[in-house]
């Protein structure tokens, strides 16, 4: 590792190379295009966030309370597809995997960094046309955009603009794929291997293959939703013949692997923190990586698990049902090696590693009541309650959205060469982890009670939960205002994180914080893994002595 | 910085050999070919489900279809790939004159696409004359609409679906010929030669799954019915 010697001080790093907003529009730099995104998607994240602040002020009591039935109908629809479509899908891959895939891979840039910087003006042409959408009257279909209702003349038009703006950002999200499929297989620095890649990267080549393969099936579906809307061709209409299952069956084609789009790259993150902040080499290092790929292959054959009342066959549900607990099997090998790889170690209470904790609890609750939805019989109870609110919930915020905020904390040195008020981290982390068992949690016992996803109105007996939930969701909210406030304060701090504040081995932390613009001064040479914590050559406190074949006495 | 390779103008700065940046290239285009697969395969799929459940109707609707204006079509394109894979061998020779030959043989492309969609114009032009169109379009009252589809009151699904399909291809057909303009373009500013000839390949690869998705919509849209 001859690396890191020659890189403080001297080159100037990627966000001195050119000034003023025009060098920002058109640069090609992954690592700015990734900066562009990362603050781009937090955006949607706000977006999305005020609107689930108000659906759950709406919930505070029985009938209105802030919004008639209608507004709180295009609330939720508004909520879910700005934290779908805008936030969650690019939150990883496009943000942190832009700015770190190259670094890790000792690459210069990713493959196509012109199709890099598409991508991201695609995915604003996308948003541009989401919020015209909102701006126009909004959608009231959910985010789901389900036949034959969202075709029905009770449906506004917007509904084809806001279809045509996920639409859009399926491109976006097909293009970032691409770009890191092939960044993987030819980008990669001498000594790289396959198996010596960053379980980061494994997830977010995983992710990168569903993106590619699954999101055109939503492309064509939305396509289809629009001519059938437009034109009435009857392919999602039942009274000519069409079937509105069909749409769903498209529609979850997609929908199911995007929910690996969204969690695969988290569970990257936390193989990578996990392994930082308890000192160990990963545990099963091959078996998590290839469990990233397992669940990628799975989630294409396991979609009909969201259609069990949908009226499909018996047979198809069965199969589906049983299909759906294999999907249980890498994500238990993936929780058991962060175990393994804690057990023993010498674990460090940093906010990242706090991040990565709260993600193996909640992503354990998340994924087992998932179990109880994957089974035909309890689900047929369950589906379209608030049990699978919060199941979903624990997953997608529990686990991906903590290991998002795990991955900004842990590399946001990295990206800025800033540090943040660790003290304040620690506060928002426990307010954010409080905060969201009790707005969830509460609604998983308002679920099996009986009460229904997405309605406006409640029985007098629910309102307690339903309070204690809306509490909840403002204590999340104010932990991650405070998380955006210590953030934003840090950037105006003096860049003096040091090039690698964590000790790390792995290759992003080699070269200087924030790096060059080619990322390294000189291609690496690697010659031991990301985890290689006792490996000779593996002397993060040393390398300053630039002699790369030092032995640690 | 190091990097003698910056004194090749063909590679990019990213790259280290050209081989690498040409084997970047390729699996970039195949992938996004997979990706037109999957866009294509719904549709694929939609109209072998509705075919299972509505055999007569389809049947009778596909009569409805012109055989040999289709096979004409399908022929056209089968040259077109031919010539389009000439144009990539030729870009890769180091041979006087080679760029002039994968301008015209692009342009003889250029020219077949052409031909196919004035055909698939004379085709659309007696649909919309009959009345055998999508959804709200169709329009059985029209005297000159088919009698033997008036039985079926859900015809319009097939019709649907023969343009979704052939129109979505269209819009295909059209981006190909807009990027195989780009090529011509470019050949005639000499750029191809054995060291620099990637783009020729990866519209030469784009246009022959043009090609191959209208071999399967052929059959299954005029033949099979
Ligand atoms: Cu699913």
């Amino acid at each position: 590792m001859s690396v890191a010697a020659t890189a403080s001080g001297r080159v100037p790093h990627y966000l001195e190379a050119g000034k003023g907003i025009k060098s920002w529009l058109v640069t090609l730099d992954h690592k700015r295009i990734g900066v562009m995104y990362l603050w781009s998607v937090l955006g949607a994240f706000l977006l999305g966030g005020l609107a689930a602040i108000l659906v759950r002020t709406e919930l505070w009591s029985t009938g209105q309370t802030i919004m008639d039935a209608n507004a709180y109908n295009r609330m939720f629809t508004l909520h879910g597809a700005a934290m779908v479509f805008l936030f969650i899908i690019p939150s990883v891959p496009a943000a942190l995997g832009n700015i770190l895939l190259p670094i890790m891979l000792g690459a210069k840039d990713v493959a196509f960094p012109r199709l890099n910087l598409a991508s991201y003006y695609i995915y604003l042409v996308g948003a541009l046309f989401a919020l015209a959408a909102i701006a126009f009257g909004g959608v009231d279909t959910g985010w789901t955009f389900y036949t034959p209702y969202s075709t029905s003349d009770k449906v506004a038009n917007t509904a084809v603009m806001m279809t045509f703006a996920a639409f859009v950002l399926g491109f976006s999200s097909i293009f970032t794929g691409i770009n890191f499929i092939v960044t993987v297989h030819k980008l990669r620095a001498p000594g790289i291997t396959w198996f010596r890649m960053p379980l980061f990267v494994w997830a977010i080549y995983s992710t990168a293959i569903l993106q590619v393969l699954a999101t055109p099936v939503l492309a064509i579906t939305l396509l289809l939703f629009m001519v059938e809307r437009t034109f009435g061709i009857g392919i999602f209409d039942a009274t000519i013949g069409g079937d509105p299952v069909l749409f769903q069956h498209f529609f979850w084609f997609y929908s199911h692997p995007a929910v690996y789009i969204m969690i695969l790259p988290g569970m990257g993150i936390i193989s990578e923190l996990t392994s930082t902040f308890s000192r160990r080499p990963i545990f099963g290092y091959t078996a998590v990586a290839f469990s990233s790929v397992a669940l990628a292959i799975f989630s294409f054959l396991v979609w009909g698990h969201h259609m069990f009342v949908s009226g499909q066959s018996e047979y198809a549900s069965a199969l589906f049902s049983f299909l759906t607990f294999f999907v249980a099997l890498p994500s238990g090998v993936k929780m058991f090696n962060w175990l393994g790889t804690m057990y023993k170690g010498s674990i460090s209470f940093a906010s990242p590693n706090l991040y990565a904790m709260a993600f193996m609890f909640l992503f354990s609750i998340g994924g087992l009541t998932g179990i109880f939805l994957g089974a035909l019989s309890t689900d047929v109870h369950l589906t379209d309650s608030y049990f699978v609110v919060a199941h979903f919930h624990y997953v997608m915020m529990g686990g991906t959205i903590f290991a998002f905020f795990g991955g900004i904390h842990y590399w946001w040195p990295k990206t800025f060469g800033v540090t943040y008020n660790e003290g304040l981290a620690k506060i928002a982390v426990a307010l954010q982890f409080i905060g969201f068992n009790i707005t969830f949690f509460s609604q998983f016992i308002l679920g099996t009670r009986g009460m229904p996803r997405r309605y406006f109105n409640y029985p007098p007996d629910f309102e307690e939960l339903h309070r204690i939930s809306t509490i909840g969701s403002y204590i999340v909210f104010a932990g991650f205002l405070l998380t955006a406030w210590y953030l934003i304060a840090s950037l105006r701090k003096e860049k003096n994180a040091g090039d690698n504040p964590w000790h790390s081995v792995a290759l992003e932390w080699q070269t200087s914080s924030p790096p060059p613009v080619e990322n390294f001064v000189e291609t690496p040479k690697i010659k031991h893994g990301p985890y290689d914590y006792d490996h000779p050559d593996a002397a993060p406190l040393v390398l300053a002595s630039a002699s790369s074949n030092r032995k640690a006495s | 910085m190091s990097g003698s390779h910056h004194d090749n103008p063909y590679l990019a700065h990213h790259f280290d050999t050209p081989r690498q940046q040409l084997e970047a290239n390729k699996l970039g285009i195949w992938l996004f070919l997979g990706q037109e697969i999957m866009f294509f395969s719904a549709l694929f799929v939609g109209l072998m489900i509705f075919r299972s459940w509505y055999p007569q109707m389809y049947h009778t609707a596909a009569h409805e279809l012109s055989v040999p204006q289709g096979a004409f079509n399908t022929i056209v394109l089968i040259c077109s790939s031919l010539t389009m894979a000439l144009a990539v061998r030729w870009a890769q020779m180091d041979v006087p004159n080679n760029n002039r030959t994968v301008f015209w043989l692009c342009l003889a492309t250029f020219a077949l696409a052409g031909v196919f969609l004035v055909v698939k114009y004379f085709e659309y032009s007696h649909k919309i004359h009959v009345g055998t169109l999508p959804g709200k379009f169709f329009d059985p009252s029209n005297p000159e609409f088919p009698a033997a589809l008036k039985q079926f009151d859900n015809a319009k699904l097939f019709f649907g679906f023969y343009f979704c399909l052939t129109g979505l291809h269209g819009i295909h057909v059209l981006a190909g010929m807009g990027v195989i303009g780009w090529i011509m373009v470019r050949a005639r500013r000499n750029e191809f030669n054995s060291k620099n000839f990637a783009a020729v390949e990866c519209v030469g690869l784009y246009w022959h799954l043009v090609d191959l998705v209208w071999i399967f919509l052929f059959p299954l849209l005029y033949l099979v019915g």
